[in-house]
């Protein structure tokens, strides 16, 4: 019992974060940076935080991971940061030669004060950025928000750099989608494309962190959201905007800048959020729906109905980020299963209430804790338990001493693949779900059922 | 994109070197360039990956999340007992606590953990925020170290302050503090303390077992299964017994001066270090038992009378196939070369990233004509070199991986991700085994740089 430790017993902790639930601001950004094509993502300080964010990244995608490094010494943290920006911006236009460096900052340099704005431009005076080339910034301290946050910032960034509007509206939607998988990032333009939606979509990771086996390594991949693409958003119809928390400030930015008009919804994961993004695409764009896609939705909606009840009633604990918990939330409540735990450890104004009037026909207490930590979550699960658990890789402790089944669902995933292959949104994406929750919940039963119990057909 | 060969920044030529081309030099103990994707990390890693495995103390991080998050159980190193060691504790710092201080936090999380888990001892690792915002963490530590009577130790681990090997002697200065407050008595004459295994996949469990087999007592792992007490009486051993060239030799160094323990540097990684290692340590002991050494040969013959029979199948599939290493210390360097050279196999790139200048000479004086030599090196130029000698399999760390089957090419992790233990003769066999296992998968029959007339039929066809 690895989690032996664990008291049943819960009291206030103010001081102390076990086992968090979330991760620091700059491994979000230079994920989202990953999704521009020809882009070094690039972290201003210690060379200590950009190593662990590329093996974690690493660990989750089975890519490799590029980034560089301002390497801080004690000298950069006592007279800043700026002549190693400048050094390492001619270092990586030399050698590496992306069109953009995505430079986030960390903890230390954010500590420090070093305005990146102001190297930027300093090593632009310098001429050390090569025309057309461009140097992008995000501010990502960690003693604030968390990986999410990070990924939020890193991509309205790319509207503040680039979006540009010419007047001229386009026939295109922008959709922003979210801090997902690189093959959910796929999905959702399959399906805009299936509606005959023209799009931008940034970022863009598919193709970059889950590409295929060329026998070649290439420091920037195929995949990402191209510059020209960036600069085009300010003409788009629409904005759509996936998961409030991760794309929600990227979109409003780009209203606010170019006037592009956005719709915020939640990921669309499940039946009805992914209604809810076709229906948006539909209008916006002014186009059917096809047979193609109403097929898919057919094909969720049966498995939903020919399995119900063994979804029915089951108890569900939850840990994840906020856009994600609410919609898988609802995908769950929406099949008569029951989240009583559920935790993020990214803080936030809104998420509870949105999860309260999610659950509120669920006929059973339910925990939420915005900011928690696994060490609560287990607790909870400890005083009131469940039949399934769903969240990321570091669950595996909760379930394997309480002896509950796990479905393995967001980030980090350090132990599975599939993850960066087969999306999770859409119907597809759906379907994809339900047969993991069914094979998990099934397996139990299996596995727990008296001989004579044990059924073939089920 | 830039051609191959020029993929190395100038700045960098000094840190490579081709044996045979040019006279010896090799730049090394350098700071990163800035902007270089480095494999390095920091001080504050460093610190964690040698103290982590203690499995009976409070490692607590004061900083901000991303530290401890990332540190959280990533590395196997295996506890007989406690696990207290594989859960994430952190303060978890907030803006607030940036602009006014972290001390108070720090002081409650820290009476919290302690009064929940009751650990022998607590280390408490600072990171580079805690630098920048002055909190005094040696006072806090001290507080708390009187009102609860634990040791309570601060790791000066501040990320910027240098590399990993920094943090290893921050974690060396750590542990030290508790050497020499423990009883000794009782303890044997022929005793050693293991310096510098991390019971990686029970790599530790395979030594002491050597050492027992030849009569000496293991007053201390350091760290594997580690614990506090043992830690506290290493004092009282006759010998220390110190593996790889970085993360606990300056442990070492203090415990000769302070206390007069000799150590002797060893590695138990392929047979003849692993069995030079044991005949060192028995030769240190001949004076008071001259039984020692007859009893080493005869573990030493009977492992290889177990071994060697093992290995033949491999070797005759892994004659001529080509390696290329790079690892955190040089010192694993030197045995990895000899053993893929008892496989048989040939070494063409051998590097590290915090290796002195000492070690590259030795790499240097035991390798081939022709070998790349480097140091701190980066993705590209690992691939470019892989490419250039078309190698069979690629020895590295986490980040290297993936590289490797990017480019069709087989891996074995000798880092922390490792599975089977590498240490001892059993241990040679399943490196050999993972060696070939990797090296003569069918799979890199379809990866498209070995077969290009799959390729060619495809675009013949299409
Ligand atoms: S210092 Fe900040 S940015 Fe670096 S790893 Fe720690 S939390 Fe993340
Ligand atoms: S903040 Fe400093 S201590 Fe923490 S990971 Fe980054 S470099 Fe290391």
């Amino acid at each position: 019992m690895l989690l032996r430790h664990t008291p049943k017993e819960i009291t206030e902790r103010t001081a102390l974060t076990v086992n968090p639930a979330k991760t620091c601001q700059p491994i979000g950004a230079m994920y989202a940076a990953l999704g521009i094509h020809n882009c070094l993502p690039h972290s201003h300080g210690s060379q200590g935080c950009c190593a662990y964010h590329r093996s974690t990244l690493t660990r989750h995608y089975k890519e490799p991971v590029m980034a560089g490094t301002s390497s801080f010494t004690e000298g950069a943290s006592v007279f800043g940061g700026q002549a190693n920006l400048l050094q390492a911006i001619d270092n990586i236009f030399t050698i590496y030669e992306p069109d953009v460096i995505a430079v986030h900052t960390t903890c230390l340099s954010e500590t420090i004060g070093d305005d990146i704005v102001q190297i930027a431009a300093k090593a632009k005076d310098d001429g050390k950025v090569p025309t057309g080339k461009y140097v992008i910034h995000a501010n990502t301290p960690s003693y604030a928000g968390s990986h999410v946050t990070g990924f939020a910032n890193m991509t309205k960034a790319m509207v503040d750099y680039f979006a540009q509007s010419t007047g001229r509206r386009e026939d295109v939607v922008n959709i922003v989608p979210g801090y997902v998988e690189p093959c959910d990032m796929r999905e959702i333009r399959r399906l805009a494309n299936e509606m005959g939606v023209r799009t931008i979509l940034f970022p863009d990771t598919s193709n970059v962190l889950n590409g295929p086996q060329t026998g070649r390594y290439q420091m920037f991949p195929n995949g990402g959201v191209t510059i020209e693409e960036l600069i085009k958003t300010g003409d788009s119809r629409a904005t759509i905007a996936l998961g409030r928390l991760a794309s929600g400030p990227a979109a409003r930015a780009l209203d606010g800048k170019c006037k592009v008009p956005c719709e915020i919804l939640d990921l669309p994961i499940g039946l009805r959020q992914t209604d809810l993004f076709v229906d948006a695409l539909r209008k916006i764009a002014g186009v059917n729906v096809p047979d193609s896609i109403n097929i898919e939705r057919g094909q969720l909606l049966d498995v939903m109905t020919d399995m119900h009840q063994y979804f029915y009633g089951k108890k569900v604990g939850l840990v994840g980020d906020p856009d994600q918990l609410i919609a898988l939330t609802d995908f769950l409540v929406s099949i008569d299963m029951q989240p009583i735990h559920i935790v993020t450890g990214t803080p936030g104004k809104k998420f509870e209430q949105r999860i309260r009037e999610i659950t509120a026909a669920v006929p059973h207490a339910v925990n939420v804790r915005v900011g928690g930590d696994m060490l609560l979550f287990h607790q909870w699960v400890k005083n009131q338990p469940v039949d399934l658990l769903i969240g990321n890789t570091y669950l595996k402790y909760i379930a394997r001493d309480e002896d509950i089944p796990l479905v393995r669902f967001g980030f980090p995933i350090l132990d599975r693949v599939g993850h960066s292959y087969l999306p999770t949104v859409g119907y597809r994406g759906g379907l994809r779900l339900l047969e993991k929750i069914l094979d998990a919940l099934l397996d139990r039963m299996d596995r727990d059922a008296p001989e004579e119990r044990f059924e073939l057909v089920m | 994109m830039s051609n191959e060969s020029q993929l190395i920044f100038e700045e960098r030529e000094d840190q490579i070197h081709r044996k045979g081309e040019q006279p010896y030099r090799l730049a090394c103990d350098r700071d990163s360039l800035a902007g270089a994707v480095s494999q390095r990390a920091c001080v504050f890693c460093g610190s964690r990956v040698v103290l982590y495995p203690i499995a009976d103390a409070l490692h607590l991080v004061h900083g901000p999340i991303g530290c401890a998050a990332y540190t959280w159980d990533i590395r196997g190193a295996l506890s007989s007992g406690p696990e207290l060691h594989r859960l994430s504790f952190s303060t978890d710092l907030q803006e607030k606590d940036v602009i006014f201080g972290g001390e108070e936090k720090l002081h409650r999380a820290l009476i919290e953990l302690i009064d929940r888990h009751g650990p022998k001892a607590a280390f408490v690792y600072s990171t580079c925020i805690v630098g920048i915002i002055g909190d005094d963490l040696a006072a806090v530590c001290r507080r708390v170290s009187k009102e609860k009577e634990l040791p309570v130790i601060p790791v000066q681990s501040e990320g910027f302050k240098g590399n990993k090997r920094a943090g290893y002697h921050a974690a060396c200065k750590a542990m030290f503090e508790l050497v020499g407050t423990g009883d000794v008595s009782g303890i044997s004459p022929l005793s050693v303390n293991i310096l510098g295994d991390f019971n990686l996949a029970g790599e530790i469990w395979i030594i002491r077992e050597y050492f027992q087999r030849m009569g000496i007592e293991t007053v201390a792992n350091i760290t594997g299964d580690g614990r506090v007490d043992d830690l506290r009486r290493t004092h009282g051993a006759a010998l220390n017994v110190v593996q790889c060239s970085g993360a606990t030799m300056d442990l070492a160094k203090m415990m000769q001066e302070k206390f007069g323990t000799p150590f002797i540097r060893v590695s138990y990684f392929g047979v003849e270090d692993m069995a030079e290692s044991l005949y060192a340590v028995a030769r240190f002991f001949e004076k008071q038992d001259s039984n020692v050494l007859s009893r080493t040969q005869e573990l030493v013959h009977e492992e290889l009378s177990v071994l060697l029979p093992q290995l033949k199948e491999f070797r005759q599939a892994l004659r001529g196939k080509k390696a290329a290493i790079y690892v955190g210390g040089a010192f694993k360097a030197f045995s990895l070369v000899k053993a893929f050279r008892l496989l048989g196999m040939k070494v063409v790139l051998v590097g590290s990233q915090t290796g002195t200048a000492e070690d590259y000479q030795e790499l240097h004086e035991i390798t081939d004509e022709g070998t790349i030599i480097v140091d701190d090196s980066n993705p590209l130029e690992l691939s470019s070199f892989l490419k250039e000698k078309d190698v069979d399999i690629f020895v590295g760390g986490v980040k290297e991986r993936p590289i490797a089957y990017k480019l069709g090419v087989g891996f074995c992790d000798h880092n922390h991700e490792r599975k089977e233990p590498l240490e001892g003769f059993v241990g040679m066999f399943n490196f050999a085994r993972e060696v070939y296992t990797s090296v003569m998968s069918p799979v890199w029959r379809f990866v498209p740089r070995r077969s290009r007339t799959l390729a060619e039929e495809r675009f013949a066809g299409s």
